[in-house]
């Protein structure tokens, strides 16, 4: 603690000055460093924003170049809705067919919904990976947090059975729905998945099933 | 036995260590703290799972509005040093005929946040001095057929620097349309690969569920 010297009036040799340290009042520091650090604890922002990656695939720019043919039987097509509405249906549909199209399923974005479909899909890999991660958990696999990335990455790459996602979107759907969609692709560790384009007759099938959707969702044809 | 009568003294409490320690949060914050920069538009990142933090620098982040406008901006990384700013800009004024003076362009680069301005408009933009008279001029980066400056904006982020990463960062009630328009300019760049700026958010799947199926 710094001490104040006071000067001792020696000359006069009146009175020897009491020679004890002067108490400094500290509370209005005190009060004002705790402004100060509520201040900065509010304004600071302890949690970075966070990023979620996703690749498109390359625009066809030739035209003699043909869009990758998929198996129809795996694939799972996710159309995000107005109102944050999802519709899905499996397999592909045929511009063809455009006059007896395949009625579209009504889900949501609860657990009971759009997961619970997809996890049914991807149940194996889905076990696959929550094993690994539970073996790492209980330390019967020591591995380090990038080669963990590496091999569910490798567990994904493997998998040949879950579904293969293209994701699209009704031009009614918000930035938020598009979101909740990769999340849940990667909550529910989709080994495949991608965001499209939709086509007219998807459009279509969207509206007939809003159209329909009160009495049922299913009688669109 | 006469009672011991205590002195009334009003108790002096020592508030060294208190100040001591209040010192060392204080500087530990001062230390740690980012100023959050005020963005042009308020935006309500939506929630994921992912747990990657964002990189720092060498990205471009583009600011969806839920009002459909649209910002652009460079990081303010370690690319004050190299100056990645100011050669943007004057590669974008030489496409428009605008020529800007270093004073403008100093401005440019201090500017802290997220761009929404017609490249026409910069001139009186930077000579505005009042972040009032600023955001009048924040009226999103044009990007339709006949006047995409947004997609000049990118080309010429990725010439100064080729490293530069997308990164978007939407409200969550932002409208699918101009997700999609900003996704298609990018992926006529060439940039197939996006960065959605998102809030964590823990989500955990029921195991048993999984296992029972």
């Amino acid at each position: 603690m710094a001490e104040i010297i006071q000067e001792e009036k020696v000359k006069g040799g009146k009175k020897k000055a009491k020679k004890h340290a002067p108490h400094i009042d500290m509370t209005p520091m005190v009060d004002l460093m705790c402004l100060l650090i509520t201040f900065f604890m509010l304004t600071t922002a302890f949690s970075k924003a966070k990023i979620m990656e996703i690749v498109l695939p390359e625009k066809i720019k030739d035209p003699n170049q043909k869009a990758p043919v998929i198996a129809a039987s795996r694939t799972l097509n996710i159309i995000l809705g107005p109102d944050n509405k999802l519709f899905w249906y499996p397999a592909t549909v045929k511009e063809e067919d455009y006059n007896n199209l395949p009625p579209v399923m009504e889900t949501d974005f609860s657990a009971a919904g759009i997961r619970q479909m997809l996890l049914e899909r991807n149940r194996t890999l889905a076990r696959k990976i929550a094993d690994f991660n539970n073996q790492v958990i209980s330390g019967k696999i020591v591995i380090s947090q990038d080669s963990l990335l590496s091999a569910i990455r490798k567990l994904k790459n493997d998998d040949d059975t879950g579904p293969i996602v293209l994701i699209k979107a009704y031009k009614k759907a918000n930035y938020g729905n598009f979101v909740d969609i990769l999340d849940e692709m990667n909550i529910c560790g989709i080994a495949r998945y991608t965001f499209v384009d939709i086509a007219w007759y998807e459009e279509k099938m969207v509206e007939t099933a809003i159209g329909s959707s009160p009495p049922a969702s299913t009688s669109t044809n | 036995m006469p009672k011991i009568k205590l002195p009334t003294k009003s108790p002096h409490i020592d508030m060294t260590p208190m100040v001591d320690l209040f010192s060392v949060v204080l500087t530990f914050l001062m230390l740690t703290t980012t100023m959050r920069q005020p963005e042009p538009a308020t935006v309500d990142t939506p929630f994921s799972i992912s747990e990657k933090p964002t990189p720092d620098f060498n990205t471009m982040t583009f600011l969806l509005s839920n009002d459909d406008r649209v910002f652009i901006n460079f990081d303010n990384g370690p690319d004050t040093l190299l100056k990645y700013r100011p050669k943007i800009l004057t590669l974008m004024g030489t496409r428009y005929g605008v020529e800007f003076t270093p004073a403008e362009l100093r401005e440019f680069e201090k500017y802290p946040s997220s761009l929404g301005v017609p490249i026409l408009k910069m001139k009186e933009f930077l000579a505005t001095k009042d972040s009032k008279g600023r955001d009048a001029f924040q009226i999103g980066i044009p990007l339709d057929s006949t006047d995409n400056q947004l997609s000049l904006w990118i080309l010429y982020a990725r010439q100064v620097n080729p490293n530069i990463q997308a990164c978007l960062k939407g409200d969550s009630k932002t409208g699918f349309s101009t997700v999609k328009k900003v996704l298609d300019i990018l992926q006529e760049k060439n940039v197939n690969r996006f960065n959605l700026i998102t809030s964590l958010e823990a989500t955990k799947i029921n195991l048993e569920e999984i296992q029972q199926q």
